[in-house]
């Protein structure tokens, strides 16, 4: 045993580390990206010869671990939630393809949104596949289920999901780590030479075994000893709590005796035989769950027959938004507590491009270049340079998911307005933004992109992009015309010449496209750092 | 023994290295801990917050209550205000007197003191000049802290060793200046 204190995120990495994990493969994303981080920087990974680059997309990651899986060795996928709509292909899928070496898939989901563009929840994606669904609610647990997740993997041959949120991937205690790290696989291809061969008249019957398999999967959840009931004199409610919204429950009461029925759901599918235990013996539930209603519209249902269940759907918890003790307190019957209000004088304080970013003067030059037309035609993307949509820049008009500023100003160029301008980072240009490019070529539609390479994948905190050195020659591959591949310099003293090349192309009547090239000033900071000690 | 903290400041101020240095020295003194950080979009020069738990009983939230915070430690003077709905009734803030200007409407900074001095238990404290005297102008999150550990209820002693732990691997210097600045904190509230 060793005491380690460590992130959600890093008890995660640890646990599959020590479960004997041969690869993890992720593209980053916020609360998700220190797991991978983790293995990286991992000695013993490094030993073991564990893989742990990025990957292009949350797609191409889940592809490759379930090549993994295919091999007979144990892989991880690391997404945030939204990643997981990108990898929502291959990942329905492998439930029908089923597993052969142990498969995880973690999927952290940001209620509250703190930074991602909605607050999905990942288990109903996970249930949707039909697959199980771990739900740690301490770093410890999440240690644990690691271990648990790939023997259930192997043991019932279906890839897990495991769901985790915002604080539970970001939140600091200690574990205890057990010290044995386990034996990877050997390389041993499935016995059934068809199992991931989803022809029709294979995947139908692969998908009845999945479907006959739902029953095994919900006893696993009633023994594994994951899901917990706790007994409690006062049955005039029964407590129905999942993930770290336990811990929630658990706060409001300081002796952490709690007088009425509770149960603990940490595995899924649901534990019938446990919910039907609670819904006879009470007068009414209270389901208090981190996200969307998913346990608490399975209880309810359509008819809302039965007894009273109470929780996101009637209001006694707010429907959207994260959780925290103080509102899980109030749906419990506990006053409120709050310190002082916060004095009118204290300004809001938006996060902001660094000093020096290159992004900055990328945009100076579009807004000037743009100020000849009339606004809302600059289709944006995800990464630090969305905050471009700010003051004082209020350079664009989109940001909806990565890739959508390509395939947006497409469609509005499509549409008649012209010129419409794309801006993509180089990271999210390679996550998803050659495809739309190339329907752009394809039709010759009259579109600047502007593709902002820093070298860097910023927002998540600098990952090396997969699109370093390569953009130029990606988009001539694609057909985009030599003479309109412009590359600029993003720079103050550039910065008329940039205006002048900006404005050749938004005239130009077909595709072209603009690649501002300066290094992110973190990035360069941290290796100029690094050159230095050395 | 229960010590609830908010840690507060700006992104890039240092606030982690403050709670890791307390998770340490709360740790080594055989206390429970939890602390929940923020990553991400507010790194970029926005409000950073993290809740730090210590206790000698098992810890149950990641989050803070609000209304239940023992401390709140702010390395910037405005930041410390942003918090106050999470200050219990006998709560203390302990804050730095300098502004970190990078919005276009930082508000008048004397009035920002006032309030301060106003709220039943506060604690200010010029941790840049401080700091700046110690040749270590860095280190002003250290003599915050510093300031901070009469209020903490952990010994001197633990945090010297968090120190260590923490930029031991950077060098002996920034170890001393560090240990420096955090002492020089404490002496300027037992003053
Ligand atoms: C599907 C999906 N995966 C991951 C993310 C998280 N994410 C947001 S922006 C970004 C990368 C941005 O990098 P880049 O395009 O190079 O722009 P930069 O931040 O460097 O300016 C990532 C990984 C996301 N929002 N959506
Ligand atoms: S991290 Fe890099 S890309 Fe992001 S705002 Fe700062 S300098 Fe710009």
């Amino acid at each position: 045993m060793q005491k380690l204190v460590l992130l959600g995120d890093e008890a995660i990495a640890q646990g599959a580390i020590d479960a004997g994990l041969s690869g993890i493969y992720a593209y980053p994303g916020t609360p998700s990206t220190e797991i991978t981080e983790y293995v990286q920087r991992s000695k013993k990974a490094n030993e073991l010869g564990i893989h742990s680059q990025w990957s292009a997309n949350e797609k191409t990651a889940m592809e490759a671990a379930i090549g993994m899986s295919y091999a007979g060795k144990r892989a991880m996928v690391c997404m945030k939630h939204v990643g997981l709509n990108v990898a929502a292909d291959p990942f329905i899928n492998s439930a029908i393809t089923g597993a052969n070496g142990g498969l995880i898939i973690v999927s952290a989901d940001d209620p509250s949104m703190h930074s991602s563009q909605n607050e999905q929840d990942s288990r109903f994606l996970g249930k949707f596949a039909m697959l199980p669904i771990l739900e740690p609610s301490n770093q410890q647990e999440a240690y644990d289920m690691v271990h648990y997740g790939f023997d259930l993997s192997e043991k019932l041959k279906v890839p897990v999901l495991m769901r985790i949120t915002t604080r539970m991937a970001h939140s600091r205690s200690v574990i205890e780590r057990n010290t044995e790290v386990r034996q990877q696989n050997k390389i041993n291809i499935p016995e059934d030479s068809h199992q991931f061969i989803l022809l029709p008249a294979i995947a139908r019957k692969r998908y009845k075994k999945l479907l006959q398999d739902q029953v095994i999967f919900e006893k696993e959840s009633a023994d594994s000893g994951f899901n917990k009931y706790f007994d409690g004199k006062d049955k005039s409610i029964g407590i129905i709590t999942s993930g770290i919204a336990y811990n929630y429950v658990m706060e409001n009461y300081p002796e952490r005796i709690i007088p009425y029925p509770l149960l603990k759901i940490t595995q899924y599918p649901l534990p019938e035989r446990m919910i039907l235990k609670m819904y006879e013996e009470c007068s009414e539930l209270i389901v208090i769950e981190e996200g969307y209603p998913l346990i608490e519209e399975n209880l309810k249902g359509f008819l809302e027959l039965g007894i009273k269940i109470k929780g996101r759907l009637d209001g006694t918890l707010p429907r959207d938004g994260e959780l925290n003790p103080n509102i899980v307190g109030i749906a419990l019957g506990f006053k409120d507590q709050k310190g002082p209000e916060i004095p009118e004088i204290v300004a809001q304080r938006p996060p902001a491009l660094c000093n020096g970013c290159p992004h900055i003067d990328s945009f100076e030059a579009l807004n000037e270049a743009m100020s000849k037309y009339s606004a809302g035609r600059v289709f944006s993307d995800i990464g630090c340079y969305t905050l471009s949509a700010l003051p004082p820049l209020k350079a664009i008009y989109s940001c909806v998911d990565m890739g959508a500023s390509i395939t947006m100003a497409k469609g509005a160029s499509d549409a008649g307005l012209i010129p419409s301008v794309g801006v993509i980072g180089d990271s999210t240009f390679t996550h998803s933004g050659i495809t739309g490019l190339l329907d752009c070529v394809n039709e010759k539609t009259p579109v600047t992109i502007i593709i902002l390479d820093n070298s860097t994948t910023g927002m998540t905190g600098g990952q090396p992009s997969a699109a370093t050195g390569k953009i130029e020659n990606i988009c001539k591959g694609l057909g985009v015309e030599e003479e309109h591949i412009r590359i600029i310099k993003p720079l103050k003293n550039k910065t008329e010449e940039n205006i002048r090349i900006i404005n050749e192309e938004l005239e130009y009547n077909g595709v072209s496209v603009i690649i501002p090239t300066r290094e992110c000033v973190q990035t360069l900071n941290k290796r100029m750092r690094e050159k230095l000690k050395k | 023994m229960k010590k609830d903290i908010i840690l507060a400041g700006v992104g890039g101020q240092g606030i982690l290295s403050i709670a890791a240095i307390i998770g340490y020295a709360a740790l080594d003194s055989g206390l429970f801990v939890k602390q929940a950080e923020v990553h991400g979009m507010s790194q970029r020069g926005g409000d950073v917050q993290s809740h730090l738990r210590i206790s000698d009983k098992e810890i149950a939230s990641d989050l803070i209550p609000s209304g239940k915070a023992d401390l709140i430690i702010s390395i910037e003077p405005m930041e410390s205000l942003r918090y106050l709905p999470m200050l219990s009734d006998e709560g203390w803030v302990i804050s730095n007197t300098t502004p970190f200007k990078n919005i276009p409407d930082y508000p008048d900074i004397n009035e920002i003191y006032n309030i301060i001095k106003s709220l039943k238990r506060s604690v200010l404290i010029d941790a840049d000049n401080i700091a700046k005297e110690l040749q270590s102008p860095k280190s002003a999150n250290m003599v915050i802290l510093g300031a901070s550990i009469p209020y903490i209820g952990i010994l001197f002693e633990k945090f010297e060793k968090g120190i260590n732990s923490l930029f031991g691997k950077k060098g002996e210097e920034l170890v001393k200046l560090n240990i420096l600045a955090l002492k020089a904190g404490l002496d300027a509230v037992k003053n």
